[in-house]
């Protein structure tokens, strides 16, 4: 009598892949996503006056507040229940690129709030008009000394991408999951999906650690 | 020529330029002392048009500099201005810092831009120092890469906002040599400053600033050595001991 559960093989690697690929995927479309909607929202939160940065603060205070797997899951809930059910890819997709919107426009604004008014105003002083001013001093300025903490949300979002599995996303998680109850074997499983987010991981905050020290001097 | 026509200006209630006039012609140095909250650095800010000003006129070879349809960018090409915070541009090497402005700002070539970068940092002594980052330098030698920045520029004239306060004492001489050497090249400037000593070697005429007002003006002779007013004289013998 063979048996209900069939154990790992080889031929599952396909199916693994697939869930590897399609986190890659989704973790890259939040990164670039929510790093150029938090450029945006950050400079407009660096400019803005009181009125404007109170309303956005708050926007993202609840973007941030609020765990990921619940704004997941009332979103699609939500969308769905208006009579547009989205593909998983797309729902995840909008909701992990507002999550790490939140986060990007907090570092982008305190990357461009460290440069000293009197560095702009001393670009000004050479001719340079307001744009000029931001794009050839103010953004290379602030854009070098952010990017550790850019990358710390990075690594973050590419760690959270897992909760989007919720909503019936086939990445890594969801994948190794079936291949859970198919297989009975979660501890392999697991720390296979656990040594791959490490793999991805770990040399990207390393490579952070050297850039903040080599800033640093 | 500056022509500064009873300006007056104010931050909310506090009214720190008090109807002050006055005249510098091509190729003059203008040397503005005083204490601080004097005024002395607003009317500079407010040549170069970083600040607004609530009456009066201020007119820079013809142009209105506050007249709403000036072109404030472009004036302040012809004002080239360097501050008491050197404010290096710290991604750029120092050859890069003072060929940004000329390729950007008026266009030219990345070899005509980098030509006449190389040529004013030779001329303010640091020709060795093309591929260095300016964090690297010292006070003195970023102050000097900000006035040959702003020199590549080609203003017609300088102004100078206490650019020896944050110094080192002993980074003061160089950057005052520099000085020195740009009124010998003939250049028009006009230099806020404590350095008193300074003042009264290099300027055609001195301006004491007291609370908003022109208290004395004159050549260095008149204002220095032989100041009228009371004011003048206890400033001066403050500063001086």
């Amino acid at each position: 009598m063979g048996s209900f559960f069939t154990p790992l093989s080889w031929n599952d690697s396909g199916f693994i892949l697939t869930g590897v690929m399609n986190t890659i995927t989704i973790s890259l479309v939040a990164i670039i996503a929510g790093t150029l909607l938090g450029l945006v929202v950050g400079f407009i939160r660096s400019e803005a006056n009181k009125a404007a940065n109170t309303a956005l603060g708050a926007v993202l205070d609840i973007l941030r507040s609020v765990p990921l797997i619940i704004q997941l899951i009332l979103f699609t809930t939500y969308i769905g229940a208006m009579g547009h059910p989205l593909d998983p890819f797309v729902a995840g997709s909008i909701v992990l690129s507002l999550y790490t919107m939140a986060f990007m426009a907090e570092v982008f604004r305190g990357g461009f709030d460290s440069v000293h008014g009197s560095m702009i105003t001393a670009a000004r002083s050479l001719g340079m008009t307001y744009w000029q001013a931001v794009r050839y001093v103010q953004f290379p300025i602030s854009l070098r000394a952010i990017f550790p903490s850019w990358l710390g949300v990075a690594l973050s979002v590419i760690k959270d991408s897992a909760l989007v599995s919720v909503i019936g996303y086939m990445e890594l998680l969801r994948t190794s999951e079936q291949l859970i109850s198919r297989t009975q074997q979660p501890l392999e499983i697991l720390i296979g999906v656990g040594v791959f987010y490490f793999i991805i991981s770990y040399p990207l905050s390393l490579y952070g650690k050297y850039v903040e020290r080599k800033m640093a001097v | 020529m500056i022509s500064i026509q009873n300006v007056r200006k104010s931050f909310g209630d506090l009214e720190v330029l008090k109807g002050i006039s006055l005249d510098v012609n091509k190729g003059e140095v203008l040397s503005i002392i005083g204490g601080s909250g004097s005024g002395k650095s607003t009317l500079l800010y407010c040549i170069n048009a970083i600040e607004t000003i609530q009456s009066g006129k201020i007119i820079v070879d013809d142009i209105d500099v506050h007249n709403p349809s000036t072109n404030q960018d472009k004036l302040r090409q012809k004002l080239g201005m360097v501050f008491q915070q050197w404010n290096s541009f710290p991604h750029l090497t120092v050859l890069e810092n003072a060929a940004l402005a000329p390729r950007i700002v008026k266009g030219l070539s990345k070899d005509e831009a980098l030509s006449i970068a190389e040529k004013e940092l030779i001329h303010v002594g640091l020709g060795d120092k093309f591929d260095m980052y300016p964090t690297k330098m010292s006070g003195g030698q970023q102050q000097r890469l900000a006035i040959a920045r702003a020199l590549a520029m080609k203003p017609d004239y300088m102004l100078f906002d206490e650019i020896t306060s944050a110094l080192d004492p002993e980074l003061v001489g160089e950057v005052l040599d520099t000085l020195r050497m740009l009124r010998e090249d003939g250049m028009t400037m006009i230099c806020v400053t404590h350095e008193i000593a300074f003042a009264r070697d290099v300027s055609d005429n001195v301006a004491f600033f007291n609370q908003g007002v022109i208290e004395e003006m004159g050549t260095p002779d008149q204002v220095i050595n032989n100041p009228q007013k009371e004011t003048t004289r206890k400033f001066l013998s403050k500063v001086l001991s």
